[in-house]
């Protein structure tokens, strides 16, 4: 067997023991449970690490994307997003086959064509101006749209907010991910690095509307979550469930 | 020619007697109505300065004239409630729509003064004329990223179409708080969840 087989099976097999453990802990810690929420049997669990990442959000992450966003002028800014939104359409494009959507398949490898030449790298988006519009995929909304449930929400360190559906979609999102699969490993970092940057950046001006709307910021970021992925898995039309009293 | 824009005025003055109190928004078909709003609102915001360096009472102020009016925080106040209204009484409903709007209101204010000239696309509706209740949907495009979905719901009142549910990205503003209500009406009863909205909305606006 080759070394990059066995670097692949060794990521399955890290990737699938994640997966069992965070099963496993959501088991054991149903036992601690402490709302009658059925969505969120782990709800003790979950606060806990809410708070964990709350905290090192604050610490680290968010004062260095508030830097990076005060620093750089927004056509750059632009550029890296869009740069890591190219890596990203080829695994979308693959998720959209997945689901059985041959034909937004085609448009997002389409995406990746024309922005990685035309765009410089994926720099510029010139694929939205010219009709191929961006979709957002991953594997967890591929295993939703096969019919395979939410099951309970977990709130992972680092991660964040998934379902018990989409971590398993995460590990599969992350053995997928080509930054990762970098060899060279400072540049490997140094990109993932940036991308967390990025994307928390981008996420600064709905941090302040969250803030001024949550009563409970931890369910609040919960219900908007599991309301956001039931959209994402009907692309963008769920059947409507809101009923007057 | 000094009396020319006095004419103009005369001319103005008829036409609103006429026309104004009956053709304002009672008339307007939803998609177009949303459109309006959001194209007078955004403009204000686009030229006024004050407003994107946050200044908070100046966009309340927007917000009140331009978009609540055409809001009805009463249905939004039973939709977020849902099974768990029947328990008010009439006197705590009219106290929780009041706080309600307010809470909304403040959100709706601070996205706005976050409104950094992003396209906004509309979307035609297909309605039949006899249709009471619609969904609008709009668009935020923004570079670098997916386009993010503005949807409005709406229902027609004696006064005109009033926007009851609006959705960001699939997530609704006023349905999200339904657990979050109830585990609070749960734990310390309607009055409790007043006392929490209250406390709330006496904190200062995030920053």
């Amino acid at each position: 067997m080759t070394k990059v087989q066995d670097m692949k099976r060794n990521k399955l097999r890290a990737g699938l023991r994640s997966t069992l453990m965070v099963l496993a802990m959501s088991g054991l810690l149903a036992g601690c449970a402490t709302s009658g929420n059925p969505k969120d049997p782990v709800e003790g669990f979950n606060r806990a690490m809410f708070a964990f990442n709350e905290g090192l959000d604050a610490a680290i992450i968010k004062p260095v994307a508030k830097g990076y966003d005060a620093v750089l002028p927004t056509p750059v800014r632009t550029g890296v997003t869009n740069f890591f939104g190219n890596i990203a359409d080829f695994f979308i494009g693959v998720n959209n086959l997945l689901q059985g959507k041959p034909d937004q398949a085609v448009s997002d490898l389409g995406r990746v064509l024309v922005n990685s030449t035309i765009g410089i790298l994926g720099i510029f988006d010139v694929a939205t101006g010219a009709g191929l519009e961006k979709h957002e995929e991953d594997f967890g909304q591929t295993f939703g749209r096969w019919g395979v449930g939410d099951g309970a929400y977990v709130v992972l360190p680092f991660f964040g907010p998934r379902t018990v559906r989409d971590t398993a979609g995460l590990v599969l999102d992350s053995m997928a991910d080509p930054v990762a699969d970098i060899d060279h490993v400072p540049t490997r970092n140094v990109l993932l690095a940036l991308r967390i940057v990025d994307t928390r950046a981008d996420l600064l001006p709905a941090d302040k509307v969250i803030e001024e709307a949550a009563l409970d910021k931890y369910s609040y970021i919960r219900d908007g979550y599991l309301q956001r992925r039931r959209n994402l898995v009907h692309d963008g039309n769920p059947p409507r469930e809101q009923a007057d009293y | 020619m000094k009396r020319i824009p006095g004419l103009f005025g005369l001319l103005g003055l008829c036409f609103s007697v006429l026309f104004g109190p009956s053709a304002g928004a009672a008339d307007l078909a939803p998609d177009v109505l949303v459109k309006d709003v959001t194209s007078e609102v955004l403009d204000i915001v686009r030229k006024d300065k004050d407003i994107r360096n946050g200044n908070t009472p100046k966009v309340l102020e927007l917000v009140e004239t331009k978009v609540v009016p055409h809001f009805n925080f009463a249905r939004m106040t039973r939709l977020a409630l849902g099974r768990d209204g029947k328990q008010a009484t009439p006197a705590q409903m009219a106290t929780l729509v009041e706080e309600f709007r307010t809470l909304l209101v403040r959100t709706y204010s601070k996205a706005l003064s976050e409104y950094r000239d992003q396209e906004i696309v509309f979307r035609p509706l297909k309605m039949s004329p006899a249709e009471t209740d619609v969904k609008v949907r709009t668009e935020i495009r923004q570079s670098g990223g997916k386009p993010v979905q503005l949807d409005y719901y709406l229902e027609k009142t004696a006064a005109g179409w009033k926007v009851y549910d609006m959705e960001v990205g699939g997530v609704s503003l006023v349905t999200n708080y339904r657990s979050s209500f109830s585990q609070e009406i749960r734990a310390n009863g309607i009055d409790g969840l007043i006392r929490s909205l209250q406390a709330k909305n006496k904190t200062e606006p995030a920053k």
